[in-house]
């Protein structure tokens, strides 16, 4: 199978899903190209019309795509990075998230929102992630891929979805590549994938941290550390089962997201295998995320304070 | 142009606002229903915004509009269904009196975030603007609402991309217990129309006429795709910030001068508007005393409906966050 950058699998599913239906457009800010080309050329193929360009309004363009999609739409909204979810916190949770519901259900909601984390020496205000934000809000899915594959497939579901769907993406994940059919595919959301088959310690990791637990199991491997890598890819809702599956075969936990640690994806898998899977385990679960400080710029300091592989190594090496 | 039973359509709707309005604030005093805002006095800006859509035109509420939805369709039943929190009730007994929406007549609803509806009423312009359906909305929003950010965010898109909507302010004066001298840099807050390049007016929002002749020049310039308008309509409020709470008071807070109020009921929407069908000869004593009796009845059935209805079982409450 021919193999793609994630950037690319990104830009086809959006590409594919604009020429499939008519009711999709997409709309942010620099939408021209997006930061990191996710976006390019859509543009020039399908027009302002359907790739609109936004002033710098996060709260009230997020406002909008929620009104295009009780409207008749199904649009995609575009925060170009993640730090700016926060300035549409009130259209996201106290909007789109609960309308549905508050409403009695007489309207759906199809939307597709999309961020990116980056960071890189961009500090504080550029570097965080938003999962944990809205994973504590109700009514939104929330997708966090770590293939080219899944990200496909991931996104055209979330686009096909009748309810609103954030998804993350991360800057260190965009030049990834993986295998990506040709043909049109979806990835259900809530699914979960076991990335790599292992028996004596299962690491729950999401997006980029799935990609430093294939390395971190590499250079394990060698020392006949046997680990099992689950990605749920869905955040919101999430494949609790195959989490508990793998668990209860390995007896031991490793949770991994590269975002802030508390009150996190993290705190929320391990409280989970605490309460459903407490027999299986022989060992503490550990939490792997980032230092609990916004991130600095300097680049030494950065790299301490994200998610790095030797935290991984540790945290499963403490486990065993 | 207004037919005689466009106007008496007008006359009858107010009247019938009011009536839900008055009977929510008494039975929410007997304890049979929860605290309340009151849009009181205030129906002359409603009913001549609807009387300027079409039926499938959208129309998003004042935050002080439980009852808004009647000019646009709302059968009373469902609307006190819903406030007694049941089942039937045009939310299923989850929204309450400060989400009243009813999407079958174009009624976005309303939102209990001020200033959070103009964003969503702008995106529905933008979806009709997309798929040529020729629609129109009319987005309102309180003088309290008109100074949060989504305010300008809203205008801004709205003027840039020419789109269907048209936003009114209901200005009553008041955001709570802060007065429009306290919150607002401009004497008109139409005057902000002019920073989006739209037209902005300000018009006496207790005359229903007066409302309906500039909101309908408004909707059809939109229609016509020359872009979004601001009509501001100064009114004042009749009752305190919510059902319990003084006139004029709040928690011991005195916030308005003592008699505004009461001036306020004497500038009342309904009976200028009686006065001028009468004078002009369209209603007879006779007719505008049936109306009365009928809309008193029709509110009286809507409350005996409500309570009549079954309760939720609890765990309903854990239905309709997501569909399937």
């Amino acid at each position: 199978m021919r193999e793609i950058m994630f950037v690319q699998a990104i830009n086809e599913a959006l590409r594919e899903e604009l020429k499939r239906d008519e009711k999709v457009f997409i709309m942010g800010e620099d939408i021209h190209t997006g930061v990191f080309g996710q976006t390019r050329g859509l543009f020039e193929e399908f027009g302002g019309e359907r790739v609109r360009n936004t002033p710098l309004a996060e709260l009230s363009f997020t406002g909008v795509g929620i009104g295009a999609a009780m409207g008749g739409m199904r649009p995609i909204v575009e925060y170009m990075f993640s730090d700016l979810v926060l300035l549409a916190l009130d259209q996201l949770a106290n909007q789109a998230g609960k309308l549905r519901y508050i409403f009695g259900e007489q309207i759906n909601f199809p939307v597709t929102f999309r961020t990116m984390n980056i960071g890189g020496g961009a500090a504080g205000q550029h570097s965080d992630s938003a999962v944990s934000y809205l994973m504590h809000s109700m009514g939104l899915k929330i997708i966090m891929p770590s293939t080219p594959y899944d990200a496909k497939g991931l996104l055209k579901s979330a686009i096909r979805d009748d309810n609103p769907v954030v998804y993350f993406d991360e800057a260190k994940l965009m030049m990834r590549k993986g295998e990506v059919p040709e043909e049109d595919y979806t990835i259900p959301i809530g699914k979960g994938d076991i990335k790599r088959e292992g028996k004596d310690v299962t690491v729950v990791a999401v997006g980029f941290a799935e990609l430093l637990a294939e390395s971190a199991a590499e250079k394990l491997a060698k020392e006949n550390i046997s680990v099992e890598i689950v990605d749920p890819r869905t955040i919101v809702p999430l494949d609790e089962e195959i989490i508990l599956n793998s668990v209860k075969k390995t007896g031991r936990l490793v949770v991994c997201i590269d975002e802030q640690p508390v009150s996190s994806f993290t705190s929320e898998v391990a409280a989970i295998v605490a309460d459903k899977g407490f027999e299986f385990l022989k060992a503490p679960i550990k939490r792997v995320a980032r230092e609990n400080v916004p991130v600095p710029h300097s680049a030494i300091m950065e790299n301490y304070v994200v998610l790095n592989e030797d935290k991984v190594i540790k945290a499963i090496r403490d486990v065993l | 142009m207004l037919s005689n039973d466009d106007l008496k359509w007008m006359y009858r709707m107010m009247l019938l606002m009011r009536e839900s309005e008055e009977k929510a604030i008494m039975l929410s005093k007997k304890g049979e229903l929860p605290t309340l805002l009151s849009g009181s006095g205030e129906e002359a800006i409603p009913v001549g915004i609807c009387a300027s859509l079409h039926p499938d035109d959208y129309f998003q509420p004042h935050h002080r509009g439980m009852s808004d939805g009647l000019a646009k369709g709302l059968d009373p039943k469902l609307l006190f269904a819903e406030c007694y929190g049941k089942p039937a009730g045009i939310c299923k007994g989850k929204g309450g009196n400060m989400h009243i929406a009813d999407f079958q007549h174009g009624n976005i609803g309303i939102y209990a975030i001020l200033g959070a509806g103009l964003p969503i009423s702008t995106g529905v312009a933008l979806a009709q603007k997309m798929q040529k359906t020729n629609r129109v909305i009319v987005a309102m929003i309180g003088d309290g609402g008109s100074s949060e950010g989504t305010f300008h965010e809203s205008l801004n898109m709205a003027a840039i991309w020419k789109l269907p909507i048209v936003y009114v302010v209901q200005n009553n004066q008041y955001a709570m217990t802060t007065s429009v001298s306290d919150a607002i840099s401009v004497k008109d807050i139409s005057d902000r129309a002019k920073s989006y390049g739209i037209p902005g007016a300000t018009i006496d929002g207790t005359d229903v006429l007066a409302v309906y002749e500039t909101v309908y020049e408004a909707v059809e310039r939109a229609r016509r795709g020359d872009g979004p308008s601001l009509v501001e309509c100064k009114t004042m409020r009749w009752y305190g910030h919510h059902s319990g709470a003084g006139d004029d008071e709040q928690m011991g807070w005195r916030y308005r001068p003592e008699g505004e109020a009461e001036k306020a009921r004497e500038n009342d929407p309904i009976t200028k508007l009686e006065k001028y069908l009468l004078d002009k000869q369209i209603l007879t004593e006779k007719e505008a005393e049936d109306i009365k009796q009928s809309v008193k009845k029709e509110i009286e059935d809507a409350v005996t409906f409500a309570k009549s209805c079954p309760d939720p079982k609890p765990e309903d409450a854990l239905k309709g966050l997501f569909t399937e």
